[in-house]
């Protein structure tokens, strides 16, 4: 890397009264990157977000933006700008003078404002609507105004805040595409938090997962998604069946384990090998479970089931299948082809995956 | 609306028909004529009830005129504001002397005050307690404050209090030699007296702390030292001598002001039987005394002062010897629109500078 | 709308109306008709507009009109200035407890009468009060001082009597103010000031006019504060009504100058409106 990061964090940790909030956190944004942070709500990246944003001080660690600390900077004079959760544009403002509130507080002349807020506008897609009311515009229009206010400034990292979260599904998913052209066209580096892993895996390049103010890990979608660091990732990003139980025989990266429930089954383990008798669990994406109405042959992971119940949803169609010994239940992507097209409740079906597609990890706290 | 009005018409049905035998009098006074064991005793002799709403005169006169004469069955203004406020608003109905118990009133009092409350041959009032307005002097530290005039003295500068009401104005024109009293059927003349009384207020205004209101407030004022002579109550003067022998009431040597408090019946009263009751009980020279000790006031009953408490008399006598009660101006009858003229004096006096 | 509906809707709206008309409507109009009489003997009278006449050739009373006026709207001002700090403390960096029991304490002079607050303040300003007393200790001044019966100690009583009004309207509006709000002036590069200037006082307008309409109102209708803590000179409106009343027994000037003070206080809460630019239905419909 030639130039600095964008964004640089080194062990930033904050503590409140009784808890920690964010814990010795550290992470680098490169230039012109889309890095989002990923997490249940309460999990501590909001805190960090509005540590970024000069919100809130940290107790402990650093924070560095374009290679300049910005610890003892307040958030009116940091090169950051933010898109809050409900966008917070200033109703009582028109549109024109929400965009250039912040060029006025930097006493740019009226005149070059104006050139610059239509300019912004227009990049957004909303030329022309500076006399407008904040009330009169569509959830997807206030959206990109209020990134437009923040691009105005030219700031070197826009900070989101689950800007998503108020609209609806439909404009949910145009804007998630949206957004990443957004960040194309202006090339800036943002940071974007979210709780919904979609949004996350779709926008970003970089994502971050949190938990209990700590990351456990980063990395593209697909590291993510494919590669989990632990139980906890590999839960929380994407869907999966988990299951629990005892690891019984170890064969170079491959773990057999015995669920609570009784079912033998085969995974791979990622980052070190659990020891036999340790509790584990194992992770199996829906999409990587075979089915077939005939049993096939040499198959470690096959088991019959009974369907319970078809979730039809078009190409993404579900079915969830009953284990009859143990009463575990797995969710399998439903292929809408062939003979396993009229599956029907109460019928048996055998479910196999290949055991390298399976992660298996030691059971936390064990 | 029509459900509502059965029971409102039955309440007042079956309060008109208890009022027959046992009525409610209500009784409109100044604070301290209707103590609450005089009342008791009142109620447990004849059966009626008594509210009491305490007032002075000016607003007894008011709340009459917005009622034209009802929602009270007795009042008691003082004599000089009854004719012509009957002359000007017809909210009072003559007495019916065969119902009063004349005995029992000192004669002479009775014959004032009958005099003074005629209008168009009907008699209107009855004195019941009677007093003086003059100077209460804090007497150590302002013991030549002995004449209205002198309240504004340069060595009393800034220590002084009076009302900016019309007893002023009569006092302030005794102690300057005039005679306003005399005055009172000559507008012109009475104008003239009011003129050069009020450049003497106006005069005097820098040496007044406050004009007071009421008299709390001048009872504070006196009793913290803030004001050491003001133009205030017998009555006030003597409660503070109780607590400050330095302090009491002093008779000016221009006069006291004399004021009869009387009893008339507004012109809407409904118990007027109660009414006449209740005044025949009050002149007892026993209940009278009652009434003395909690007012303060001495009042019209024959040996009502039988019973007063020997410090009142002693105060009542320290302030006024014979020549102090001979010199008492007694208010005559307040002739229609004087208050005009005075209110326009007053209004000057207060907008000086 | 059908019949039956009608019906309805006339019945829910009929103790509003009594109330109107029988507490407000009717009240006014017989003042009306009592302050367009003149008294030209006893018990005589004629219609005419001497009354009125007499308010504006006489000096005393427009002066008291203006003075009250004026005074009335300095109390605004300083209510404003006063309150505005409280509120957006309670409002803006309070939580939960903290804010209820400020709030309350707030509300804990209104648990008294105006009188025993007035008399408070008596006792605290007067000349052998707790005021003088406690400057004289500490050695700020060599002797008594009066700090009652003057114009200032008008103002003190009358901000104390109404802040509360100024208060809860500002408290409520700020509440509804959204803290990102705040943060994104922040954010954006603002100062303490303009965020105050740009977001916070415009957000806040409907509840600072509604506040100071309130607050002149009780201020210029205010007898018992100007009476007790005003000196010599401190003549009020209201006072001057209260004397035509009770004292001179002069009804119809009394009346003429009820209307007057209505006027006086209709025209300058439609100005400090249109100055505010903010309409009646806005602020009070809040």
């Amino acid at each position: 890397m030639t130039t600095p990061a964008d964004l640089v964090c080194k062990d930033l940790t904050k503590d409140f009264d009784d808890f920690r909030a964010v814990d010795q956190v550290s992470f680098e944004v490169p230039q012109g990157s889309f890095f989002s942070i990923l997490g249940p709500s309460g999990c501590g990246k909001t805190t960090l977000l509005r540590m970024i944003a000069g919100f809130q001080f940290p107790t402990s660690g650093d924070l560095l933006i374009k290679g300049k600390s910005m610890i003892d900077v307040g958030p009116s004079k940091r090169p950051v700008s933010m898109v809050f959760q409900h966008l917070a544009l200033f109703p009582m403002m028109n549109i024109g003078k929400n965009v250039g509130f912040g060029l006025r507080q930097r006493g740019v002349p009226a005149s070059e404002i104006k050139t610059r807020v239509g300019r912004v506008l227009e990049r957004v897609g909303l030329p022309g609507i500076e006399d407008r009311q904040v009330d009169q515009l569509s959830g997807g229009q206030k959206q990109r105004v209020a990134i437009a206010r923040c691009m105005v400034l030219e700031p070197d990292v826009l900070l989101l805040d689950e800007p998503l979260g108020a609209l609806d599904l439909k404009l949910r998913e145009h804007m998630k595409i949206e957004l990443k052209s957004l960040q194309a066209e202006f090339n800036t580096t943002f940071v974007y938090i979210t709780h919904d892993q979609s949004e996350a895996l779709v926008m970003s390049d970089n994502i971050a997962v949190m938990n209990k103010g700590r990351f456990d890990q980063i990395g593209t979608a697909k590291e993510l998604y494919y590669e989990p660091a632990n139980a906890f990732v590999a839960g929380f990003v994407g869907d999966a069946n988990k299951f629990s139980g005892k690891v019984m025989g170890i064969d170079g990266q491959r773990v057999t384990v015995t669920t609570n429930g009784g079912a033998e089954l085969s995974a791979q383990a990622m980052h070190g090998t659990p020891s036999i008798g340790a509790d584990a669990q194992i992770f199996v994406r829906p999409e990587a479970i075979a089915l077939s109405k005939t049993a096939p042959t040499d198959n470690p992971n096959t088991i019959p089931r009974i369907v319970d119940s078809v979730l039809f949803n078009g190409a993404n169609s579900m079915v969830l299948l009953r284990e009859p010994q143990s009463g575990e239940t797995l969710q399998v992507t439903l292929p809408q082809t062939g003979d396993l097209l009229g599956l029907g409740k109460g019928d048996t079906v055998f479910a196999d995956w290949d055991p390298a597609q399976a992660r298996c990890f030691a059971t936390e706290g064990t | 609306m029509k459900f509502g009005l059965a029971p409102a018409t039955v309440l007042v049905a079956a309060l008109s028909t208890t009022s027959l035998s046992a009525e409610t009098l209500r009784l409109l006074t100044w604070g301290g004529y209707a103590p609450e064991d005089v009342i008791a005793l009142f109620e447990a002799e004849t059966g009626h009830t008594v509210e009491v709403t305490t007032s002075n005169n000016e607003e007894m006169i008011a709340k009459l005129r917005a009622t034209n004469g009802g929602g009270f069955d007795l009042a008691q203004p003082s004599q000089d504001r009854i004719a012509s406020a009957q002359e000007e608003f017809g909210i009072y109905k003559p007495l019916d002397m065969s119902m009063v118990d004349a005995a029992q009133f000192i004669p002479s009092m009775l014959e004032a005050t009958a005099a003074n409350t005629t209008y168009e041959g009907e008699v209107y009032g009855l004195p019941h307690v009677w007093g003086t307005s003059g100077l209460v002097v804090n007497t150590a530290e302002a013991g030549q404050v002995t004449d209205y005039t002198d309240l504004c003295d340069a060595s009393v500068a800034g220590s002084v209090s009076y009302r900016l009401k019309r007893p002023t104005l009569i006092g302030f024109a005794y102690s300057m030699g005039l005679d306003p009293f005399a005055a009172y059927s000559d507008a012109d003349a009475y104008q003239g007296i009011l003129d050069e009384v009020e450049a003497a207020l106006i005069e005097c205004k820098p040496n007044v702390k406050t004009y007071w209101d009421g008299g709390d407030e001048i009872k504070n004022l006196l009793r913290s030292g803030e004001v050491v002579a003001a133009m205030a109550w017998d009555t006030g003067g003597w409660q503070l001598n109780a607590d400050n022998a330095d302090i009491t009431f002093v008779a000016p040597e221009a006069g006291a002001l004399g004021w009869i408090d009387t009893f008339v019946l507004p012109a809407r009263g409904r118990a007027d039987e109660a009414a006449y009751d209740w005044i025949n009980f009050v002149m007892r020279p026993e209940i009278a005394s009652m009434i003395t000790n909690t007012a303060g006031n001495f009042t019209a009953a024959v040996d009502g002062d039988a019973e007063v408490s020997a410090e009142l008399k002693a105060r009542y006598q320290g302030s006024f010897d014979q020549a102090a009660i001979d010199n008492i101006k007694w208010y005559p009858p307040v002739p229609a629109g004087l208050e005009a003229l005075e209110g326009a004096t007053l209004d000057r006096i207060n907008a000086s500078n | 709308m059908t019949d039956k509906s009608k019906l309805g809707f006339y019945l829910l709206l009929m103790p509003l109306m009594l109330w109107l008309i029988t507490l407000i409507v009717l009240p006014h109009i017989g003042l009306f008709m009592v302050s367009i009489s003149e008294k030209i003997g006893v018990r005589e009278y004629e219609t005419g507009l001497g009354n009125y006449a007499v308010f504006f050739n006489e000096p005393l009373y427009w002066r008291t009109f203006a003075r009250t006026a004026f005074m009335s709207i300095f109390t605004t001002i300083l209510t404003l200035v006063l309150g505005f700090p409280v509120a957006y403390y309670i409002a803006k960096l309070t939580r939960g407890r903290t804010k209820t029991t400020l709030f309350l304490m707030c509300l804990i002079p209104f648990w008294v009468s105006e009188l025993v607050r007035t008399f408070g303040w008596m006792i605290l300003l007067r000349e052998t009060g707790v005021l003088s007393n406690f400057l004289q200790y500490t050695g700020v001044i060599g002797g008594p001082v009066e700090f009652l019966y003057n114009d200032g100690a008008i103002m003190v009583g009358l901000v104390y009597t109404s802040i509360l009004f100024m208060i809860v309207p500002l408290v409520t509006t700020l509440d509804s103010l959204d803290d990102s709000l705040i943060e994104a002036g922040y954010d954006l590069g603002g100062t303490g000031y303009s965020i105050m200037r740009e977001i916070v006082i415009p957000h806040a307008m409907p509840g600072i006019v509604s506040g100071c309409i309130v607050v002149f109102m009780l201020s210029l209708g205010n007898y018992l504060t100007p009476i007790l803590l005003g000196g010599k000179d401190s003549l009020w409106f209201t006072g001057l009504i209260y004397t035509q009343f009770i004292t001179r027994f002069n009804w119809e000037l009394g009346s003429a100058f009820g209307f007057l003070l209505l006027a006086l206080s209709s025209t300058i809460v439609f100005l400090g409106l249109k100055l505010s630019r903010q309409s009646l239905t806005e602020t009070m419909g809040r």
